[in-house]
């Protein structure tokens, strides 16, 4: 639960006062709180961390970063969807 | 070389190894900080690839592994009780405390259940209006706001079946406290990239300049590492003790303010024990007296719970930098993953797990290297 994970803003509505966003993490989707990151639109990316986007990062290190988390096999396991994650 | 092609691009990777070869002339010892570090670090090899001269120390970057006996067995306590559903992240459930872990209290038929985020707790809340939902919010900085957010919503929404048992540690004081150690062996800190996306880097030029010591804001990825350390080895041959930061893609001097000022609303500094290290000074965040209501230690009374730790585990020493993990007598023999003596066995991005995983599997390292 360390790291955080870099995606893309596919969609932003508003969830009772909560920005809130679905970023696909290369092929995974999640929902994702914007209240940190108020400036940030639909595209841009955005670092992730359980749940809550903490900085935008650009598209080419996003990209760097999410190849290294497939290389590593932990992609899964950071956003939680791994096997052990049985909520 | 096995290692080298592992890494994004090899080539930017060689360059830096070099580059960083030809400036070393002297011995240095350098401690990263952040627990994903550790991983990408040993599982690169970076470690083996690097000049003779540079010993990395691996610090006490993972949150998980630092986390008090005593504040285990609170949560335990409170997730055996049959009016609660208890969530937390993943890592936490192998953590083992005095007796058992919350894996024992959940196959015990506790509700134990791993959640992504501190909202999915919240949402169980909500769903479970007859349940008294606890999340246990452990984590550096990075996590924090995440974890006060979810307490903010929990207020404006009124709810009264949501509370956090919270354990946060904090980075700054951890590197004060190294760094002023008489034992202390470390020449310069890579600071953790994502704790300072959140915090900012402004809490880090006081300690450059109190300890003259190099402090270079690090990313985790291999190639980030190697650019922190490259930064790292140029400042301590050069003879200068600086703030620099080699993650600013993601990491701005001032942080996420939103974040920082939440934090601050929800959350007070504390004085905090570190499993193996033992108690440093302003070293936490607890729940601030405005949201004490929310506070599991409270609602559930389990504020005294306190709890010795283990003789046999010296996970202090090497959250420290004084002990490679598998010098400690119990390493892969007593203590594994599978049963882990110490919290640093725990998780894969504590230093005994991280060497247990990819060090001791890989045992004749050399003739991988050729
Ligand atoms: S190997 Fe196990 S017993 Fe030894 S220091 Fe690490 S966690 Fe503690």
């Amino acid at each position: 639960m360390c790291l955080a994970v870099p995606g893309r803003i596919t969609e932003i509505r508003d969830d009772r006062g909560t920005r809130m966003a679905t970023i696909d993490f290369d092929g995974i989707r999640k929902d994702v709180c914007l209240d940190f990151v108020p400036e940030i639109e639909v595209g841009d990316y955005a670092i992730v961390h359980v749940g809550f986007a903490i900085s935008r990062v650009d598209e080419e290190s996003a990209m760097e970063s999410l190849r290294l988390f497939r290389t590593m096999g932990t992609l899964e396991e950071e956003l939680g969807v791994g096997p052990e994650a049985a909520s | 070389m096995k290692f080298l092609d592992e890494f994004n691009d090899p080539e930017i990777a060689k360059q830096l190894f070099a580059q960083i070869a030809e400036m070393t002339t002297r011995p240095w010892a350098i401690m990263e900080v952040c627990g994903g570090q550790t991983y990408s670090i040993i599982r690169n090899g970076i470690d083996q690839l690097l000049p003779d001269e540079i010993e990395l120390i691996h610090g006490p970057g993972c949150p998980v592994c630092v986390t008090p006996l005593g504040t285990i067995d609170k949560a335990l306590e409170i997730a055996a009780r049959p009016d609660v559903i208890f969530t937390s992240f993943g890592d936490m459930l192998r953590v083992p405390g005095s007796d058992e872990d919350l894996f024992g209290v959940k196959s015990g038929g506790g509700d134990v259940r791993i959640v992504y985020s501190p909202l999915d707790a919240v949402k169980i809340a909500e769903e479970n209006p007859d349940k008294q939902v606890v999340f246990f919010a452990i984590g550096f900085e990075t996590t924090a706001p995440a974890n006060a957010m979810s307490l903010q919503v929990a207020k404006r929404r009124g709810m009264d079946n949501y509370s956090m048992l919270a354990s946060h540690v904090l980075v700054p004081p951890a590197i004060d406290t190294i760094a002023s150690s008489p034992n202390n062996r470390v020449d310069g800190f890579l600071a953790a990239g994502h704790v300072c996306s959140v915090m900012g880097t402004w809490q880090y030029g006081p300690l450059v300049e109190k300890h003259q010591v190099p402090i270079v804001v690090t990313g985790f990825e291999p190639l980030d590492v190697l650019e922190g350390l490259r930064r790292m080895i140029s400042q301590l041959e050069r003879g200068v003790a600086e703030l620099d930061n080699a993650y600013a893609r993601v990491v701005v001097e001032e942080g996420n303010l939103p974040a920082q000022e939440l934090i601050a609303d929800v959350f007070e500094v504390c004085d905090r024990q570190w499993r193996g290290i033992g108690e440093i000074p302003q070293s936490g965040w607890r729940i601030s007296p405005a949201f004490r209501e929310f506070d599991a230690e409270y609602r559930f009374g389990v504020g005294d719970i306190d709890a010795p730790e283990s003789p046999l585990c010296r996970s202090g020493e090497v959250l420290q930098g004084l002990l490679k993990p598998n010098q400690c007598e119990a390493f892969g023999k007593e203590c594994t993953p599978r049963t882990p003596l110490g919290a640093t066995m725990v998780s894969s991005e504590g230093a005994c797990g991280a060497y247990y995983q990819y060090r001791r599997l890989e045992v004749p390292v050399e003739v991988g290297r050729g």
